[in-house]
């Protein structure tokens, strides 16, 4: 049924592609995300899948391929990183309007400038409005899994929305790792094959795609965005537990660690939740009570959920790898949206930013430590005393 | 292959294009999109950028087009249509969808294809899809009202080089996209006019049975921007040819061929003085400028006369 391989996050999600054999593939080769582009482009010349690939000359061109080949009516894929996500940006929202299920693995970096090649979640919270619905993973495990989850999601006649799937840029990217791969076969039933609903090359249906839509439609239209994205979490749910019962690994919107009987906790997503999951056990070892959060589902936001799982906690930190420039107190986006969520459901526990890691910097144990040590002051005093603090940083 | 072109035949065909859209009077595109899908005998799959050719087909909730169609962007028209064409070899090869023999084209504006879209359209015939790229060249951005583009000739009046008291018109000279085009080695590249529609007809007949990647520039005039009446745009497009503005060659598989020599090469300024746009070059102290334009035009037909093996 699986065997265990030893992969990089970018190989990971490689696997994961050949398996899902998507019938186009338009990508550009940029760092992190390169060697996912070199692994693909090997199994293609070694005539492992049956899938066209576009090797494009920019990534605006990649995800304008995507949405042509989506329309098509083909199962499309895709993978970038920062600047190239930047360079589709424009693109970006029209694959998500003209409700083109296309699958994108993002291999999270920092946006210039300065030019920086190493993790930060700039890029994704660029896109966050965008209309995809976004996946974060811990681990090339994860990566490989929600890969595999994405093409279903995205492709739910309910839903019918790109999906994006985030690892951590050279930490899960380059980082080698013991990975679960499952049999060819068993990849290729779970994801079964493409419907499309209304494919450009019905050569005996014309159909007109991306028309203009003025006052008179335009605003139906975002209306039924709107709904997709409602929908997604539902199918978001069940993709997870039919994954489940295939492939025996349970995710859902979040996952929760040690969050139950905890007094304070961390939120933090991607692969700083891993190190997170450590200083948890070591602070539990002193007998302190002290637990995590790590969202999965980004967007849609699953306000309701995050807020009944954290209520009970004496103080949260969100620790958050970007900033969201001249917003609320210059804090970070998953923060700001976190903090919108407990007020609006009437929940008042201590809360508090924690910015780390950007372009890269190495966020260590003991740091995650002082932010635990810091909501144990707080949970004692009831009182947050600094909300947004910039980790690490030389100011 | 396609079969013999025979006009009383293609004027039964039902338009691709239908009545109803909303384009101008007199517009050159809607001609040349029409002309050219009537020599088609294939389906035909396409991908429009952004354009006036674009906003006045296809006003949600109508359709002027009878044939599958697809608008993404302003600069990506080329790269969208890879994509469509890349989905269809995929889905045929796999015997998802039969093979129906589609040819895929795009159509883009002077906007979309020599400025904002040329490394989109100088990748996807690299790359070398079975497509046709259609420029219908009208020689400035008419959909946003007349903005001087690589395509608008010298000393051309637009709303971004107006002809003022100090600087008479746009002060440089167009672009030659379709020598850039020939540059990539591709099977097909031609330009053509639509007043010698047999012509466009037939260089559109090879450019979709080349095998791999064309590229036609099509001269298509704007009434509004060119400044000419309504039922002028095909005598002025021949016009633009028989003074050797615009002259009608080809390139397939590297050979130059020149499909129409004017009887008499007329003075540019024959052209030239048809239209609005040119009227301030008239004036005395501008008159420099229809030397130049006349200069340019000598050594570009004469460049292209040798590549074409006529001297």
């Amino acid at each position: 049924m699986s065997r265990f391989e030893a992969l990089t996050g970018d190989n990971a999600v490689a696997m994961a592609m050949r398996q899902v054999n998507p019938d186009v593939v338009a990508a550009y080769p940029i760092t992190p995300q390169t060697e996912t582009v070199e692994f693909f482009a090997e199994y293609v010349a070694d005539g492992l899948v049956n899938t066209e690939f576009i090797c494009v000359e920019s990534e605006h061109s990649a995800m304008s391929a995507c949405v042509g080949a989506s329309a098509a009516g083909a199962r499309v894929m895709t993978a970038t990183s920062s600047q190239g996500l930047a360079l589709m940006w424009e693109i970006v929202y029209i694959a998500a309007s003209n409700r083109c299920p296309i699958v994108m693995s993002l291999v999270n970096r920092a946006l210039s400038a300065p030019i920086n090649i190493h993790c930060d979640h700039s890029d994704i919270m660029g896109m966050r409005d965008s209309g995809w619905i976004v996946l974060f993973s811990e681990n090339a495990q994860e990566a490989y899994d929600n890969i595999i989850q994405a093409v279903r999601i995205g492709e739910h006649p309910d839903v019918l929305l790109p999906v994006v799937v985030c690892q951590d840029g050279f930490v899960t990217s380059h980082g080698m790792e013991r990975v679960e791969v499952f049999d060819d076969e068993a990849v290729k039933e779970f994801v079964g094959t493409y419907k499309p609903r209304y494919p450009l090359l019905d050569i005996e249906h014309p159909k007109t795609l991306g028309a203009l839509d003025f006052y008179d439609y335009y605003y139906e239209h975002k209306r039924q965005q709107v709904q997709a994205m409602e929908n997604a979490t539902g199918v978001i749910l069940a993709v997870a537990e039919e994954f489940n019962r295939k492939f025996n690994r349970n995710y859902g919107l979040f996952e929760t660690y040690c969050l139950d009987d905890a007094e304070v906790a961390i939120v933090v997503a991607n692969s700083t939740a891993g190190t997170a999951k450590v200083v948890v056990d070591r602070l539990r070892g002193e007998g302190l009570k002290v637990g995590l959060l790590k969202p999965r589902v980004f967007r849609p936001f699953p306000a309701r959920e995050l807020v009944e799982a954290l209520k009970h906690l004496k103080a949260i930190a969100v620790m958050d790898r970007s900033i969201s420039f001249g917003a609320m107190n210059n804090a970070g986006p998953l923060f700001l949206e976190l903090v919108a969520a407990l007020a609006l459901h009437g929940v008042r526990v201590p809360i508090a930013d924690y910015v780390f890691g950007l372009g890269g910097r190495d966020i260590l144990p003991r740091e995650i430590e002082s932010v635990y040590r810091d909501l144990l002051r707080v949970a004692e005093s009831g009182r947050v005393e600094r909300l947004v603090t910039y980790l690490s940083v030389r100011e | 292959m396609a079969t013999k072109l025979i006009p009383k035949e293609l004027a039964k065909r039902p338009d691709r294009l239908s009545p109803g859209h909303r384009l101008c009077a007199g517009c050159g595109a809607s001609i040349v999109v029409r002309q050219m899908l009537a020599a088609i005998d294939a389906p035909v799959v396409i991908a429009n950028a952004t354009g006036c050719l674009e906003v006045a087909t296809t006003i949600y909730p109508y359709t002027a087009w009878r044939v599958p169609w697809m608008h993404n962007a302003f600069e990506n028209a080329a790269s969208t249509i890879t994509g469509i064409e890349a989905a269809y070899r995929s889905l045929v090869r796999q015997g998802k969808i039969p093979e129906q023999n589609v040819k895929f084209i795009a159509f883009g504006g002077d906007g979309g294809t020599y400025d904002i879209g040329l490394q989109a359209l100088s990748g996807a015939v690299e790359r070398g899809h079975q497509f046709l790229y259609v420029c219908y060249n009208n020689e400035a951005y008419m959909n946003t009202g007349i903005q001087r583009s690589s395509a608008t000739p010298l000393g051309a009046h637009t709303t971004t080089s107006p002809a003022g008291e100090v600087i008479p018109g746009k002060q440089q000279k167009r672009k030659d996209l379709t020598m850039i085009m020939a540059a990539h080695d591709i099977p097909y590249v031609a330009q053509a006019a639509p007043s010698q529609w047999r012509d466009l007809m037939q260089k559109t007949r090879k450019a979709v049975d080349c095998g791999g990647a064309a590229f036609m520039n099509v001269l298509a005039s704007c009434n509004r921007g060119w400044r000419h009446a309504t039922d002028e745009t095909v005598e002025l497009t021949q016009l633009a040819v028989d003074t050797c503005y615009w002259p009608l060659y080809e390139v397939e598989n590297g050979q130059w061929r020149l499909t129409y020599k004017p009887k008499e090469k007329l003075p540019v300024e024959e052209w030239l003085k048809r239209q609005g746009r040119f009227r301030h070059l008239f004036r005395p102290e501008n008159r420099h400028l229809i030397d130049e334009l006349q200069a340019e035009v000598d050594r570009r037909w004469e460049r292209l006369l040798r590549l074409c093996g006529e001297t």
